[in-house]
């Protein structure tokens, strides 16, 4: 575990050891970018909308007390999404579909020696290839982030207004009700944090696969376990530090 | 010219190459023979710096490679093609975004003056008008000439090979093996080819280092192989020749099989005896490993395009 957490950080400093032309890397990550990113956002349209309509369904279910106005299903939705639910659910189901590609992906490249074929050409391998993809990550994560915070509180609209739960305007009110701006930030630092994770930790594991096809299967796997797990103690961290 | 001295190396305790000199002259194909798991593969990346060796020393044209300054092994290696026994081409770019990779990443050449040096490169494998190909669109043949167009672009001053005939059929692995020593007296270029194939001996070998359990037993040139005491030499030169002798015999049963099928096929449909599938296929297009050539009279699945 150990040895392993030491090779992962002379894996990542390696990326920044004889980097390849500014150009050249800019290239690379405006593709890993569009790979990552809009490869991503039907997924994320998908999963945030029906979070949202299924948050202010049961929100609204467990708020059954006269006292309470209704307009509170709203701001319990908005906080939830805003908070953990976007970020950190969009990071689990972006660490499922972009970590096992990009482990996937450099796995195969392993082990058809591909990238032996750019090291003998002199390129450092993991900085073209890696970096890349930890710098694109990082820069569309947010936008994706951003666009399930929306998409999650308009599902719960829908949800809420669709099924008669709450007015429209309850709903509206709800999500404008005591609204702190830092929480954006909070969540926007977490999408990038969960970014760095999940793109290096899926590259590091398929970046050292050897083996045939079943070994770039387990690195794929692994690399979402790990992701998740990573995840997961970065939630909880960021949490206690940062709120 | 390259120098090899005192190449040790050994994964988890054991031993895969002991001591193990040499010096690989410019202008000729070397090859280095031996059985598998003789440790060919892992000198050669010794060799190129793919693996570190745990011992010994490389010498590029009189420049120490081993543990030298990072930008001096650099400089070396841009100068280094090889060709992967996969071939090991992109699969998510074209023939031709393959074979102008290097240019683009090494060279400060233009897009005009790279795309001049792709079609020279292709052409001179003689696959011009592949540039367009994905490499999944593409027989091994084919990879093998990409590999090569991919690892000459550069003007390299030398060139490895690791098994470039393998997987192929003697046919088109004969036509890679020709490129190869074509391509090295063209360029006066050091080939260093790893293989286990005696007619790659006898075609193209200029000189030939034998190993044996990670230890370099003989060398000299494919005229003295034959005439060599070595009995672990004489013992891989006996197999060889064994197979290859079963292998002919069994394609040969093979044919006959076909042929007669094909003739008692024609018998009971009534019709004449065709012509033989010989000069049926002569008529057919060229072969596509050799586009400018005489049509192929044999063809195997694994080279269509």
């Amino acid at each position: 575990m150990l040895q392993s957490f030491g090779k992962y950080l002379l894996f990542m400093q390696s990326l920044f050891i004889r980097k390849e032309s500014a150009r050249i890397l800019f290239g690379r990550t405006v593709d890993e970018a569009i790979l990552i990113g809009i490869n991503s956002i039907f997924i994320v349209a998908i999963v945030s909308t029906f979070i949202g309509a299924v948050t202010c369904v049961q929100v609204s279910y467990n708020l059954n007390n006269a006292f309470i106005p209704r307009s509170t299903i709203g701001f319990m939705v908005r906080e939830m999404t805003i908070l953990e639910l976007a970020p950190t659910i969009t990071s689990i189901v972006l660490a499922g579909k972009v970590g096992s590609s990009i482990a996937g992906g450099l796995g195969t490249m392993q082990i058809t020696e591909q990238v032996d074929a750019l090291e003998v050409m002199g390129i450092n391998s993991a900085s073209y290839l890696v970096l890349p993809k930890v710098v694109a990550a990082i820069l569309v994560f947010p936008m994706l982030v951003i666009l399930a915070m929306f998409l999650s509180i308009l599902g719960g609209y829908l949800a809420g207004t669709l099924s008669g739960e709450l007015t429209p305007q309850e709903y509206i009110t709800g999500i404008r009700d005591g609204f702190i701006p830092y929480n954006i930030t909070f969540a926007l630092i977490k999408s990038v944090v969960f970014a760095f994770l999940i793109s290096s930790i899926s590259s590091f594991r398929g970046y050292y696969t050897s083996g045939g096809a079943l070994e770039v299967g387990a690195a794929s796997t692994s690399a979402v376990t790990s992701s998740v797990i990573a995840i997961l103690i970065g939630d909880f961290v960021l949490a206690y530090i940062l709120l | 010219m390259i120098e090899i001295h005192n190449i040790h190396k050994a994964f988890n305790g054991k031993k895969v190459l002991d001591g193990v000199s040499g010096v690989f002259e410019t202008g000729k194909t070397n090859l280095l023979l031996g059985a598998s798991g003789t440790g060919k593969s892992v000198l050669l990346k010794c060799i190129v710096g793919l693996i570190k060796p745990d011992l010994g020393s490389v010498t590029f044209d009189g420049t120490y490679f081993t543990n030298n300054k990072l930008d001096i092994r650099q400089e070396i290696r841009r100068k280094i093609g090889m060709l992967f026994q996969g071939s090991a081409l992109f699969d998510s770019m074209t023939v031709e975004q393959n074979v102008e990779f290097p240019l683009k990443m090494l060279t400060d050449m233009t897009k005009e003056e790279r795309k001049e040096r792709v079609d020279f490169c292709l052409k001179r494998v003689g696959l011009e008008g592949a540039n367009k190909k994905m490499p999944s669109e593409i027989s091994g043949g084919m990879k093998k000439r990409v590999g090569i167009a991919r690892a000459i672009a550069p003007h390299c001053t030398y060139l490895f090979c690791d098994e470039p005939n393998s997987g192929l059929d003697p046919q088109t692995a004969l036509k890679i093996d020709e490129l190869i020593k074509e391509i090295t007296e063209e360029y006066n270029i050091t080939t260093i080819i790893v293989t286990h194939d005696m007619n790659s001996v006898i075609e193209i070998g200029d000189k030939i280092f034998f190993l044996y359990e990670g230890k370099k037993l003989w060398e000299g040139t494919r005229d003295d192989i034959m005439d060599t005491d070595i009995k672990e030499l004489n013992d891989f030169i006996f197999a060889n020749r064994l197979m290859r002798d079963a292998k002919k015999v069994e394609e040969e049963e093979r044919e006959e099989e076909e042929e007669r099928r094909y003739n008692g096929q024609l018998a009971s449909q009534g019709k004449e005896k065709a012509p033989s599938e010989e000069s049926v296929e002569t008529e057919k297009e060229p072969h596509p490993d050799n586009p400018e050539g005489p049509a192929a009279t044999t063809q195997t699945g694994n080279d269509k395009v």
